[in-house]
């Protein structure tokens, strides 16, 4: 792999990465599958690219696209909550109705950056390549939202969200409201994928509808692979897990990616195959390890 | 002090499959009383008290407790007012989480879950000190996920969190059913200790009416979703398995052998 791959690959890990430990919390905090994130990366992508059109700081735009994600995720947890419709239910028509949104939200399905100013730009100006500030600024933000994360889980309310994930019955005896917990869990999960959805954007200076296809895939592999690699029995070491995840995942894909065989070669098309593969493998890495555990 | 006025459940309402699974109950529970409560599958003892706590909502009826009316409460309010035990001693724990964070939100019952630390370092020596009196060597486990522990233990420890917050009522559904006969011995003891010390009001259902007659202070029957007898005091300690026998065949009339209650 060359360096401007690896390089490529952590700059895409620590983006995503924002995006899996989003997922890791419906997923494993909340043990609730949540569809929504194919929508609402999106949907950071397009507040935040419309905002920056606008004039807005591309900072700020983020927060906006936070608080757009926030909603969207709120908008899933009280279908599932209140209106009582199953959980991969809700995030779906969360998930299908954000594509309509998110054209409304740029009133066309696409829309570039050319020439406005991004989050990228006050390291440029300072003198570094975009292939050192892009993987540079995005790890601050993915390692800062790592300690918010394992800070946030040990916290009373955190706790809550860990309890409503494991035994439902017992935190409501315990005077917790869970469809609040689950709404504003959700929520949360959802504002990180937007922040990473908008820094994406940022990043490639576009922002598509169609870029949210697949996102979910990408999260769970993420953090099914950060767990058989890094995983831990403590909070902080599966949240550290998730985002360590999401990196070896994009850097698997550039090696696929990279790989010649003879005349063989993987075309970007592949990547779906490869990413099945990639979770097939660290689902079954650990029965192998045991398997062959030598006493 | 709590009261319960026409308490009135059905089950599957409007359909074929239609029970009706409380008839009507009044029940007024005083301060400082333990009740036990025995009847036969079906009698609707469990759903009284899924009904209590709010588990299940009533088709008809009040329950006051303090003079609130706590009837449209959800579960998860009338939780600052009640504690729960259930009879599967997996339900009252939390097994991926530690024991002092499974204390500490037992100790949070009825407050705000707020963004303050989860587990105070104040709050450990009280957590050792409250596990030291179960006897079961867990104050020294505080760090061990509550999923390593026995059935047995993990219900210890659900009762303790049960009584972390002093509770309006305690409420045990069957709890010492699923456990074996010497572990639930220890549970039942634990019972008796906690409530008697800390003169708490408790409700507690039981298929076993040896255990019934031994605790508490007043004993309640349930048939068919209305209760056939309440008594307390001296009445209640004169009373013998016999005569809970002869009650319940004057009331019922049933075959008593294809019951599930335990003559033992």
């Amino acid at each position: 792999m060359t360096w401007y791959a690896f390089v490529g690959a952590l700059e895409q890990g620590f983006a995503y990465g924002l995006m899996v430990l989003g997922v890791y919390l419906t997923f494993r905090v909340l043990d609730f599958p949540d569809l929504t994130v194919d929508g609402s990366l999106p949907l950071g992508a397009a507040v935040s690219a419309v905002a920056i059109t606008g004039g807005v700081n591309p900072y700020l735009s983020l927060l906006l696209a936070m608080a757009a994600g926030f909603m969207a995720g709120m908008v899933t947890g009280i279908l599932n909550t209140k209106f009582r419709i199953l959980h991969l239910l809700a995030s779906i028509l969360t998930m299908i109705a954000l594509y309509s949104i998110n054209i409304r939200v740029m009133g066309r399905p696409n829309m570039t950056l050319l020439g406005k100013k991004t989050i990228l730009d006050p390291l440029s100006n300072a003198g570094l390549s975009q292939s050192v500030s892009a993987p540079l600024l995005f790890g601050i933000f993915s390692i800062a939202a790592v300690g918010f994360l394992i800070w946030f889980l040990h916290t009373g309310f955190g706790l809550a969200m860990l309890a409503t994930g494991d035994n439902r019955q017992m935190i409501t005896s315990q005077g917790v409201n869970t469809h609040r917990v689950i709404i504003f869990g959700v929520g949360l999960s959802n504002a990180l994928v937007a922040l990473s959805g908008g820094m994406i954007c940022q990043n490639q200076g576009a922002a598509d509808v169609n870029m949210g296809v697949g996102t979910i895939v990408a999260g769970l592999a993420s953090v099914i692979i950060g767990e058989t690699v890094f995983g831990g029995r403590s909070v902080a070491r599966t949240v550290i897990a998730a985002l360590g995840g999401s990196i070896v995942y994009r850097l698997a894909i550039a090696l696929a990616l990279g790989l010649k065989l003879g005349r063989f070669s993987f075309t970007p098309s592949d990547l779906n195959l490869i990413t099945a593969i990639l979770v097939v493998a660290a689902l079954t890495l650990p029965q192998v390890r045991q398997r062959f555990r030598i006493r | 002090m709590i009261k319960l006025q026409g308490i009135t459940k059905y089950f599957h309402r409007g359909s074929v499959n239609e029970v009706l699974a409380l008839e009507g109950i009044n029940l007024d529970v005083r301060r400082g009383d333990f009740i036990t409560i025995i009847g036969s599958n079906g009698a609707g003892k469990s759903t009284l008290l899924n009904c209590l706590a709010g588990s299940c909502h009533v088709d008809e009826g009040k329950i006051t407790i303090d003079g609130k009316n706590v009837t449209p409460w959800p579960e998860y309010r009338r939780a600052g007012l009640i504690s729960r035990v259930f009879q599967n001693p997996l339900m009252g724990t939390c097994a991926s989480l530690n024991i002092e964070q499974n204390l500490a939100i037992a100790a949070r019952r009825g407050h705000t879950h707020g963004l303050g630390k989860g587990v105070k370092g104040r709050d450990r020596d009280l957590f050792r000190e409250k596990l030291r009196h179960l006897g079961l060597e867990l104050e020294g486990r505080l760090k061990d996920d509550v999923g390593l522990l026995s059935g047995g233990q993990r219900q210890a420890l659900t009762m303790l969190m049960a009584t972390m917050v002093r509770p309006k009522v305690l409420l045990l559904d069957e709890h010492t059913a699923a456990l074996d006969p010497k572990i639930a011995q220890c549970i039942l003891e634990l019972t008796k200790r906690v409530v008697e010390d800390d003169r708490l009001t408790t409700m507690m259902v039981t298929h076993n009416m040896k255990q019934a007659l031994r605790m508490g202070n007043r004993l309640v029957m349930m048939h068919r979703g209305r209760i056939i007898l309440d008594v307390d005091g001296d009445e209640k300690a004169l009373l013998k398995v016999e005569d809970l026998i002869e009650r319940f065949y004057t009331a019922g009339g049933e075959e008593f052998s294809q019951d599930r209650m335990l003559l033992v």
